[in-house]
């Protein structure tokens, strides 16, 4: 399986077959999950409407999280490996990943200023999760910031896994902390803590989020690997020019 | 029609739950509408330059499907 | 251990045939602070309550300024090079740049924090805890500060990309630091900001040399 896809050829045959797919399911996951999100699940006796909030905002902070992990992961297989389409998979998720960390710190505030009477509170979550929004930032200009794209996918991979520290910063920091921030309610050692009514459209959303993560980490693949191919097909003209 | 309103409404809240759903699907859009524009630039771009070099294999029928909304 | 002593003087030698290198940072550092009671105003209360935290952020970037050069020079001139052929490992190599680094940045600014505290007007008690807290700090800072340094060499704008990569990473230890300056004037135990500092400094001790070696080596490909 490794191995068997250091080939970016094979890799870009795989990707223009599944990308349809993960399209269909995207849009079938997001219709289901948007229809039980805001018309067929009840609203939270404590926080009213605003918890249909959390059916976006979840999922956004989720895939946040994820898509460093396989952003920090793919770095480190491509730096470590030398494998190449690892390396594209890594350059192709930092968009993505910014911008479910945008929004899931806009959803986030979006549901603050109703709940805590504040856009923003520097609590460690929502610190540390600025602090990763920073990190694909980062990630992202040092990855163009070199004239051989080499170097620059390279120096960008040691800065991904070093950033890897926040992530369990992230996760734990509403427990390790007594913060505003709600404790996770979903996955616990004793079962969930909410309601199923409201545990399906948010599985349905997450999964949504989480196909069209997929979905367009193959286009930008598939575009990446396309260019290559198109610089090397440009040297060679430029070459037989030459001759 | 009051329904529809008070749907709308969310309980009050309106002004919280659509920018944030709003946000969401327009930032999420734009970069899927990104990331498909490049796609298809480089790909017509390659098609272009195989098709220019005879001795190239010529390039794979890109698919669109299920792509476009 | 000598290759080791060996850099360590070596860079401290060229620091101070420059002379300027310290110098520059603590004027930086001593700027920054004046600046704050210049736009926030005179007030004497709102001063002690920010003081702190205008250190902090002060020394941060003090520390973020003199670190795009720590490893350019060598790079420009190909030291960085033979270094790396030399027998210590390249970790040891950056370990003794790191403590130059400090002996030339880190501490002066240790040395004029108090002076700065005293223009500020922050309460006697925090002066014992900010010299600790900046004695754990700004090591962190210099470690931390090395990966940063080492990944953009000879890349297009390294400054303002330095900046970019290295202050979230900071925010951390600028968090603790500020927060065992404040439980001291506060009156309560500033126990666990400081052991915090230390646990982050014993962590980046351990791993921020090999995260720039790695990043010196791939810099030398």
């Amino acid at each position: 399986m490794f191995n068997y896809f250091a080939n970016p050829r094979r890799f870009m045959k795989l990707a223009t077959v599944l990308s349809p797919w993960l399209a269909g399911a995207t849009i079938v996951l997001a219709a289901a999950g948007l229809y039980l999100g805001l018309f067929a699940s009840p609203a939270d006796y404590q926080q009213g409407e605003t918890v249909r909030i959390m059916y976006v905002h979840v999922p956004a902070a989720w895939m946040a999280l994820f898509c460093y992990m396989g952003l920090a992961i793919s770095a480190a297989v491509g730096l470590i490996w030398k494998h190449p389409v690892a390396d594209v998979a890594a350059r192709a998720t930092a968009p993505i990943g910014a911008c479910f960390t945008f929004l899931a710190l806009l959803t986030g505030s979006l549901w603050g200023k109703p709940m805590w009477g504040a856009w923003w509170v520097w609590d460690a979550r929502l610190t540390s999760v600025l602090v990763l929004f920073f990190l694909y930032l980062g990630y992202m200009a040092l990855n163009s910031a070199f004239d051989d794209p080499q170097r620059g996918s390279k120096a960008s991979a040691i800065l991904a896994m070093v950033g890897l520290v926040n992530v369990p910063i992230i996760k734990f920091s509403v427990d390790w902390w007594n913060t505003l921030h709600q404790p996770a309610s979903i996955v616990r050692m004793d079962g969930p803590t909410i309601h199923p009514d409201m545990l399906w459209p948010l599985f349905l959303m997450i999964g949504a989020f989480t196909t069209y993560y997929l979905w367009v980490l193959m286009l930008r693949m598939r575009r990446e690997l396309t260019e290559t191919r198109l610089r090397a097909r440009r040297q060679i003209q430029a070459e037989e020019a030459g001759a | 029609m009051t329904k529809i309103s008070e749907f709308l409404d969310m309980g009050g809240y309106a002004g919280f739950i659509w920018p944030s759903y709003g946000a969401v699907i327009a930032v999420l859009a734009v970069l899927l509408w990104l990331s498909l524009r490049g796609l298809k630039a480089a790909e017509r771009e390659l098609a272009q330059l195989e098709g220019d070099a005879p001795r190239a294999r010529r390039a794979r029928p890109t698919d669109d499907g299920a792509a476009r909304p | 251990m000598t290759g080791f002593r060996a850099i360590l003087m070596r860079d401290l030698r060229l620091a101070l045939r420059q002379g300027m290198d310290s110098a520059m940072v603590v004027m930086f550092f001593v700027i920054a602070v004046v600046l704050f009671p210049l736009g926030v105003g005179p007030e004497p209360n709102v001063l002690a309550r920010i003081a702190p935290g205008v250190l902090w952020v002060a020394a941060l970037l003090s520390v973020l300024l003199s670190l795009e050069r720590l490893f350019h020079a060598d790079f420009e001139d190909g030291s960085l090079e033979l270094l790396a052929l030399s027998p210590p490992a390249l970790e040891v190599v950056v370990l003794a740049k790191v403590l130059a680094h400090w002996l030339i940045t880190g501490l002066p600014l240790i040395v004029a924090a108090p002076v700065l505290a005293v223009l500020l007007n922050m309460p006697a008690d925090g002066f014992g805890l900010l010299l600790l807290a900046l004695l754990l700090g700004t090591p962190t800072l210099s470690l931390i500060g090395a990966v940063g340094a080492a990944l953009i060499l000879g890349s297009r704008r390294g400054g303002v990309l330095l900046a970019l990569l290295i202050l979230p990473l900071f925010i951390p230890v600028l968090i603790f630091g500020v927060g065992a300056v404040e439980a001291a004037i506060g009156g309560f135990p500033a126990r666990a900001p400081l052991l915090l500092l230390g646990a982050i400094f014993a962590g980046a001790l351990a791993l921020c040399p090999w995260g720039a070696a790695a990043g010196l080596r791939q810099a030398l490909e």
